[in-house]
């Protein structure tokens, strides 16, 4: 099969590869991007763990092929990291609420999480449940990843009314 | 979250609150998973599964898929089972032969026939199409009941029957209490066939260096005896397999039992020169991983007094194990360590049975069979308070082993070790605000909708010792379940402890670093905790059976108190006075009395590791200790009358939730749900809290959505994520959680397990609160899990 040369725009830097066109974009970006970040979980769209921002919004990589990415931009959960490669806000609030055990589902929670965040500074535990509904945690039975997201609009409105 | 701080010992950072160890590298995307293994030269497999739940492999031609550029290699069961012994089994069954490709016959819709290697998935995946297979189908044994019949198609036919285990004990006089008491209730409890299906799948990656002899293996595994079972497999010795134990595990609870896979890369490896890796999909995962769980019938009757108090029941539990067994069979042995509940029962007649069937095999599941049998336990309670007419809540009163009654001997032999149910069950009242729950409860009814509050008073197992397995095959003479740790102090202070097994987000590295950090007055972010791979460590039976706090926490205290008491005979000795006259505290050793005459923690550590003239004459160099804990209490075989201790903790919980029935559709909505739990002293009280309702969310799974439905053809109707239904935020309320605190006499700090928690009782719970639902239609559902149709089916019987 021959392979298709793209351009991916991921976590804001441009990313040329070259990938077979059936190539899903999960498996683009971990394979041939080497950023295992993003995990892979049911591959048939339900369980959320490959979740990843296209143009802000949050999309299942597992149903979307590489070469249709092209042209967008890409947020993995290496891309929420602030840009001196510490945590952010929410990534540290799902540490200090420990809104994760095995770690498996959290890249994807978080990219869930900040997409809500970025539309709803304020949500209630049920906008939190409603937006992280398409994302299965085997885990946690998700209330501490409820309290980190509420800790983390918290801090976010207290950040904005100090600054 | 630990109710009485005040009476607990004053801990620095053992029950604090306090960030776990593990989690900043998976925020970060920084775990490290085994698809995220990347082995130089690495090629990628991908299986053919058998469409037929039974048939005969009459011919396979691999040519085709052979040709296909990128194809190195395919692989069948007839070249696989000459090149590898068979897989373990728990049970005394040796015609019963395990494979990871079938042999000339498959046994369940799904079992892997043949193995592509290729350049990628794709392409294997693409090879896999194009293997062609003759098979003659057969009719599929699928009804488990039927098993006991002759006349039912053979799984194994060498093997001459389908009934895998049969065995009755009697434990204490139970024809003798029978009569003793006026009433009897019998009753059939069903526990669907479902598992705790991890978002990862399963995965390994095998190498074989033919140059140095050893196989590196790295897997999202959680086994006991799997190097074991590697080397026995691949007729190589032990010590040329390592384990790399650094591996995290993306969830398990039980299940991640990948031998066969295993034992499938590494022939691969070790014939083709090359890493080879196997990462399921969801269907190789759901059909053919052999990761289903227990699939269970209980037919029981108990015998009880006026009161309602429980003097004996008689269970037998039929167990579907499907086609290939493992050491699933044994999770019916497992739950005789807590076989009456938390409850005073004086005999227990048990009969087990483990059946084969053309199904997927099971594999453990959290708690081991536990939680379906608290279910069948907690079924019969309710039916007594029901048959007499006394409320649910006082019949578990009455029943209660009291606080102070403990140890509290079982029947069985186990012995409770500590606990305050009484005091736990009445937390809950006041917590749930059980009048007002009830009232909240009529509301909902009186509004014309059907409402139903619930109740399950459960134990929890915690470090088995695994003798149940001597109790199914005498051939495993096993009276102990090891585990390990070594604690090492730098030169310049810096402390690293090597556990010896991989973690699946139980947050061991937490465990051992807070444990470590208190008793050596040290902070616990500070000490480093890696996980050793099978060559470099010690004696290990893995994270199973809620067993890690108990006995790699007891490790822990003892390594840890083994450094101090070195560290003191140094100081005591580079000081000029005795032992006794040292005192210990934040990094300080002083001399009782004079505390200017004191040495550092970095100046002993510089002593021990490189100031022999200061040492005490024949005192080893370094700082390190080791401990290789034995299960508390445990040691001996079971005396004449097949008694036996099996579990030395056992944690306590109360479950209450409020459930609302739609009607006309039988969706049934969790609204509230409240827990009240003793697990002695939380070494984490997040990472504590986070299992317990982790395990009620996946207790609600098994109660009312997840079943790997077969039709009667043995066809698995459940292979996706839209057929396999896993409670999502919606499912799942928000569960108040209040911690009880007794201290178990048999650890370091009086811990004990907590990681099969929730999902003891939540099951029995829900069912509680459904059937508390439809009691005004007189309908009564003991079959899990209790899906939204047959609650409609139900209710239109009743109405229609």
């Amino acid at each position: 099969m021959t392979a298709v040369e793209i351009t991916l725009n991921v976590n804001g830097h441009d990313r040329p590869v070259s990938v077979p066109p059936r190539m899903t974009l999960v498996d683009c970006l971990r394979d041939m991007l080497r950023m295992t970040g993003t995990h892979v979980g049911c591959e048939h769209g339900i369980c959320g763990a490959c979740s990843v921002m296209l143009d802000g919004e949050p999309i299942r990589s597992c149903l979307m092929f590489a070469v249709q990415a092209e042209g967008h931009k890409i947020t993995t959960v290496e891309g929420l990291l602030q840009s001196d490669g510490s945590l952010s806000d929410l990534q540290d609030s799902f540490w200090e609420c420990h809104a994760l055990q095995c770690g498996y589902c959290t890249p994807g929670m978080l990219v869930a999480s900040e997409s809500l965040l970025n539309e709803n500074p304020d949500p209630t535990a049920d906008d939190i449940r409603e937006a992280i509904s398409g994302n299965l945690c085997r885990c946690t039975g998700y209330q501490q990843i409820v309290e980190a997201v509420q800790m983390t609009a918290k801090r976010r409105r207290e950040g904005a009314s100090n600054g | 979250m630990v109710d009485a701080p005040a009476t607990l010992p004053n801990y620095r950072y053992v029950s604090r609150k306090r960030r776990t160890k593990e989690d900043r590298r998976f925020v970060s995307g920084r775990g490290k998973f085994v698809a995220d293994v990347d082995v130089p030269g690495m090629k990628h497999v991908a299986v053919l599964p058998s469409p037929h739940p039974r048939a005969n492999i009459v011919s396979i031609d691999t040519s085709a898929a052979e040709a296909l550029p990128g194809v190195h290699y395919v692989l069948t069961g007839d070249e696989l089972a000459e090149g590898t012994n068979g897989l373990f089994h728990g049970l005394d069954i040796p015609n019963v032969i395990w494979h990871p490709l079938a042999v000339g016959m498959t046994r369940y819709a799904g079992e892997w026939v043949a193995a592509v290697v290729a350049d990628s998935r794709y392409i294997a995946e693409d090879a896999t199409e194009l293997i062609e297979v003759d098979y003659e189908s057969l009719p599929a044994a699928v009804d488990s009941e039927k098993m006991l019949d002759e006349d039912q198609p053979l799984v194994h036919p060498a093997h001459g029957t389908n009934v895998l285990f049969r065995k009755t004990w009697e434990w204490g006089p139970v024809a003798d209490d029978f009569a003793s008491v006026p009433h009897t209730v019998s009753y059939r409890a069903r526990w669907g066939r479902s598992s705790t299906v991890p978002i990862e799948t399963f995965g390994v990656v095998a190498k074989w260096d033919d140059v140095n002899e050893i196989m590196d293996v790295w897997a999202s595994i959680q086994m006991p005896q799997y190097q074991d079972q590697i080397a026995s497999a691949l007729r190589i010795p032990m010590n040329q397999v390592r384990v790399h134990n650094d591996v995290d595990v993306g969830g398990s609870y039980g299940v991640k039992r990948g031998i066969k896979h295993t034992v499938l890369v590494s022939y691969l490896t070790k014939n083709l020169g090359f890493p080879v890796r196997f990462i399921e999909d969801r269907l190789d995962n759901m059909s053919g991983g052999d990761a289903h769980g227990p699939d269970r019938i209980f037919d029981i009757t108990m015998a009880f007094d006026d009161e309602g108090v429980i003097k004996s029941m008689k269970v037998r539990a039929l167990d579907d194990v499907g086609a290939y067994p493992g050491r699933a069979p044994l999770q019916l042995g497992k739950p005789i360590t807590a076989l009456c509940g938390p409850y005073r029962l004086n005999s227990i007649e048990y009969e087990a049975i483990s059946v084969t069937s053309n199904k997927t095999g099971q594999v453990p599941v959290r708690g081991f069979g536990q939680s379906p049998t608290n279910f069948a336990v907690e079924t019969g309670v309710e039916r007594v308070a029901k048959y007499l007419g006394i409320d649910r809540v006082e019949v578990r009163a009455r029943n209660l082993v009291r606080k102070d009654e403990f140890p509290w001997k079982i029947p069985p032999g186990s012995k409770y070790d500590s606990g305050d149910f009484h005091a736990v069950l009445a937390g809950i009242l006041e917590t749930s605000n059980w009048d007002n729950l009830i009232a909240r409860r009529d509301a909902l009814r009186d509004e014309g909708k059907l409402a139903g509050v619930g109740i399950a008073t459960c134990l929890e197992p915690g470090g088995g010792n695994n003798i149940f397995e001597y109790l199914f095959n005498p051939k495993l003479e096993i009276t102990t379940f090891v585990e390990s740790v070594l604690i090492k102090v730098e030169p310049t202070g810096a402390i690293t402890a090597v556990m010896c097994t991989t973690t699946s987000g139980q947050g061991h590295e937490t465990l051992v670093s807070t444990i470590a950090g208190e008793e050596l007055e040290r902070d616990p972010d500070t000490i480093r905790v890696v996980h050793g791979d099978s060559l470099e460590a010690l004696p290990t039976r893995s994270p199973v059976a809620s067993r890690m706090a108990i006995v790699l926490g007891t490790a822990t205290s003892k390594a840890a108190r083994d450094i101090k008491a070195k560290m003191i005979t140094i100081a005591a000795h580079d000081l000029g006075v005795e032992r006794d006259q040292i005192e210990y505290g934040d990094g300080e050793f002083s001399v009782r009395g004079n505390p200017a005459s004191k040495l550092t923690w970095p100046e002993i550590c510089h002593i021990a590791h490189k100031q022999f003239h200061r040492m005490p004459p024949g005192h080893e160099l370094g700082l390190q200790s080791y401990a290789v804990q034995q299960v508390p209490g445990a040691g001996s075989l079971p005396d004449e009358n097949n008694e036996v201790p099996l579990y030395p903790c056992f944690s306590f919980q109360a479950h209450v939730p409020l459930v609302e029935i739609d009607p006309d559709t039988g969706k049934v909505k969790v609204h509230d749900y409240f827990i009240g739990h003793d697990c002695g002293t939380a070494i984490n009280p997040d990472i504590v809290r986070g299992m317990i309702i982790g395990g009620v969310a996946h207790g609600i799974g098994a109660a009312l959505y997840e079943k790997f439905a077969y039709d009667s053809d043995g066809q698995l109707l459940a292979g996706t994520f839209v057929d396999y239904l896993l409670p999502s935020a919606h499912e799942i309320p928000p569960v108040t959680d209040s911690e009880h605190c007794t201290p178990s006499p048999m650890t370091s700090l009086g811990q004990k397990g907590s990681g099969e928690g929730g999902y003891l009782g939540a099951p029995a719970a829900i069912a509680s609160a459904v059937n508390d639902a439809l009691a005004p239609f007189d309908i009564e559902i003991n079959e899990l899990p209790i899906r939204a149709r047959d609650i409609e089916a139900a209710l239109y019987e009743k109405t229609k």
